[in-house]
């Protein structure tokens, strides 16, 4: 039974719910799996720390929390610092890396960083900064197949901004493809 | 009868416990919904909002809770299948009205999304701890039927539940969820309406001039009366007689509660919903509803991987309390466990029902997050020394 567990952390504003539930959307949707995600906010909106979780399990998730990340994404420094120690002995971090400062974490884990809120300046909306991430988590992770969590996308954002969206998901992926190729010729 | 076919939105998504309830009630038939915003349960309202002026439905957003429990009482005799959703705060300023309900027999649902309390407590944060406030918030002497989803998919398809049990014993049916369902997203399949099996209202056919509001204070169902097509009738929060009119003595009270009480017991065999596992030749049984029976499962997993011998009961419905079904599992057991997210309510009635016979163990926390399942674990393994 393969269970992932994923905590994606930043403030509110950033899409953090939107991306666990993209994430979530592909695998149980779009790919057969069983995911549950969950959500923790403060009373306050935008700007306060936000945090989403997301299982994906072959089988249905009983314990719907994160105990340990293997998957951390960390779309803020706050976020990171919260949550920088309860990662899984193998498990990876997927940073913004304009925003985060991220330490080295034992063998066993990796950080793969992304200027996702530049790249989403670039495709003429910062807002789009967390589908970035998304489609980045994708490639680095390769949890989700790439056709599901682009199905999700597609289904999941607002009617009129599938283009702008889709592009930033491909921005993402293509980059993390790149890192992790690169990576693998160098080991 | 089945669901109608403009009311169901069919197909798999991806959607967290409160909009599932949502759709549950639209799909039940819903067409009225009179609510107050509150945390955790707005999403309920939202889902409703939008899709009620797409299905003719209305939606009142009212002043507060208290009204909004009244205009859905209200809405049900106007003939309109009406529910509202509430939390903590909200869920004790509708007691009185819940209580109008029972009184008046009213079909409707009341969804309470569990947070933790008491006073305004964890707005965001999930408790299980109004279930004696569901049982017994409202003043006097009745029973109630309590539904506990343990997920969004089961929010969907108990909301449509809850529907068919209040039309069927004619009286307000809870809702217990939590904050942890309601705000938890996953996989919802909405079945094709002709797979959706909805309970009509009975209307009388006693012709206006001849019929009364109710017909028998003898613990069964009355058909009741349909408006807008002569009848003249009155009912009231009063001790009433069949009439509907208000009979001030101990003898109509005597009739009346009983009845109240009567309609539930005597079909407790038909409401109490139970999914049972493992339970013949168990040492141990482990009761749970709503969130609680599904984070029991890892830690009873665990327990049979080492050989104990534990059996579970997940509680689908809560009230009625399955009295017969825990006398009859005290006999034969070591001990009994209640799972839930409070210091120990359901568990009252579980060792009130064991009497002794075995031992009977809670393991009870006071909420702002589900139970680790390895506390669980620890108690079960306690139990069967």
């Amino acid at each position: 039974m393969a269970v992932t567990e994923i905590r994606i952390t930043g403030f509110g504003g950033q899409g953090v719910i939107l991306s666990g539930y993209i994430i979530g959307k592909a695998a149980s949707i779009f790919n057969e799996q069983h995911a549950t995600l969950t959500q923790s906010f403060g009373p306050e909106a935008r700007g306060s720390a936000c945090s989403a979780q997301v299982i994906v399990s072959d089988d249905r998730v009983l314990y719907p929390y994160v105990t340990k990340a293997d998957i951390l994404v960390a779309m803020s420094k706050d976020g990171y610092m919260t949550h920088k120690n309860n990662l899984a002995k193998d498990g990876i971090v997927v940073y913004e890396k304009d925003l985060v400062p991220v330490e080295e974490h034992g063998a066993g884990v990796k950080n793969y960083g992304i200027p996702a809120t530049r790249f989403a300046e670039e495709l003429g909306r910062k807002i789009v900064l967390n589908i970035v991430m998304v489609g980045f988590l994708g490639a680095v992770s390769g949890l989700l197949p790439e056709k599901a969590l682009r199905k999700a996308v597609e289904t999941s954002v607002p009617s009129g901004t599938e283009e702008l969206n889709l592009q930033a998901f491909d921005k993402g992926y293509q980059y993390g493809k790149q890192l992790v190729e690169t990576a693998e010729v160098t080991a | 009868m089945k669901a109608d076919p403009q009311n169901v939105l069919v197909g798999a998504h991806y959607l967290d416990g409160n909009h599932a309830c949502g759709e549950g009630g639209i799909a039940a038939g819903c067409k009225f919904f009179a609510g107050y915003p509150i945390t955790p349960s707005t999403e309920i309202a939202e889902r409703v909002s939008r899709r009620f002026p797409l299905i003719g439905g209305v939606f009142v957003q009212m002043e507060d809770e208290l009204a909004s429990m009244n205009a859905i009482l209200g809405a049900s005799w106007g003939g309109k299948k009406s529910m509202t959703c509430t939390s903590g705060p909200g869920f004790s300023l509708m007691m009185e009205n819940f209580g109008l309900g029972l009184m008046l027999e009213t079909p409707c649902v009341l969804v309470n999304v569990q947070r933790g309390g008491p006073s305004t407590g964890l707005p965001t944060l999930p408790g299980q701890a109004d279930m004696m406030q569901a049982r017994w918030g409202s003043h006097g002497d009745y029973e109630v039927i309590a539904l506990a989803p343990d997920s969004p998919q089961e929010s969907f398809e108990l909301t449509i539940h809850a529907f068919n049990l209040s039309e069927k014993y004619r009286m307000p049916v809870l809702i217990m969820t939590d904050e942890c369902v309601g705000h938890m997203t996953e996989k919802v399949v909405i079945p094709p309406p002709e797979e959706i099996e909805l309970v009509e209202r009975k209307y009388s056919d006693v012709p206006p001039g001849e019929a009364w509001p109710y017909m028998e204070f003898d613990g069964e169902v009355s058909p009741m009366l349909p408006v807008g097509e002569g009848h003249k009738f009155h009912i009231t929060g009063l001790t009433h007689d069949i009439r509907g009119y208000p009979v001030i003595n101990s003898e109509a009270q005597h009739l009346n509660t009983r009845h109240l009480i009567d309609k539930v017991k005597k079909h407790a065999d038909d409401i109490i919903w139970l999914e049972e596992k493992d339970i013949d030749g168990a040492d141990v049984v482990v009761m749970a509803y709503g969130i609680s029976s599904r984070v029991m499962q890892p830690a009873i997993a665990k327990a049979k991987k080492e050989g104990i011998k534990v059996g579970q009961i997940k509680m689908v419905t809560v009230w009625p309390f399955p009295e017969k079904r825990v006398k009859e599992l005290a006999e034969k057991v070591k001990a009994m466990i209640m799972v839930e997210m409070n210091w120990g309510q359901v568990y009252l009635e579980m060792e009130r029902c064991i009497a002794g016979k075995c031992e009977a163990h809670l393991i009870g926390h006071g909420g702002g997050t589900v139970h680790n399942p390895e506390d669980i674990y620890n108690t079960i393994k306690e139990a069967v020394k």
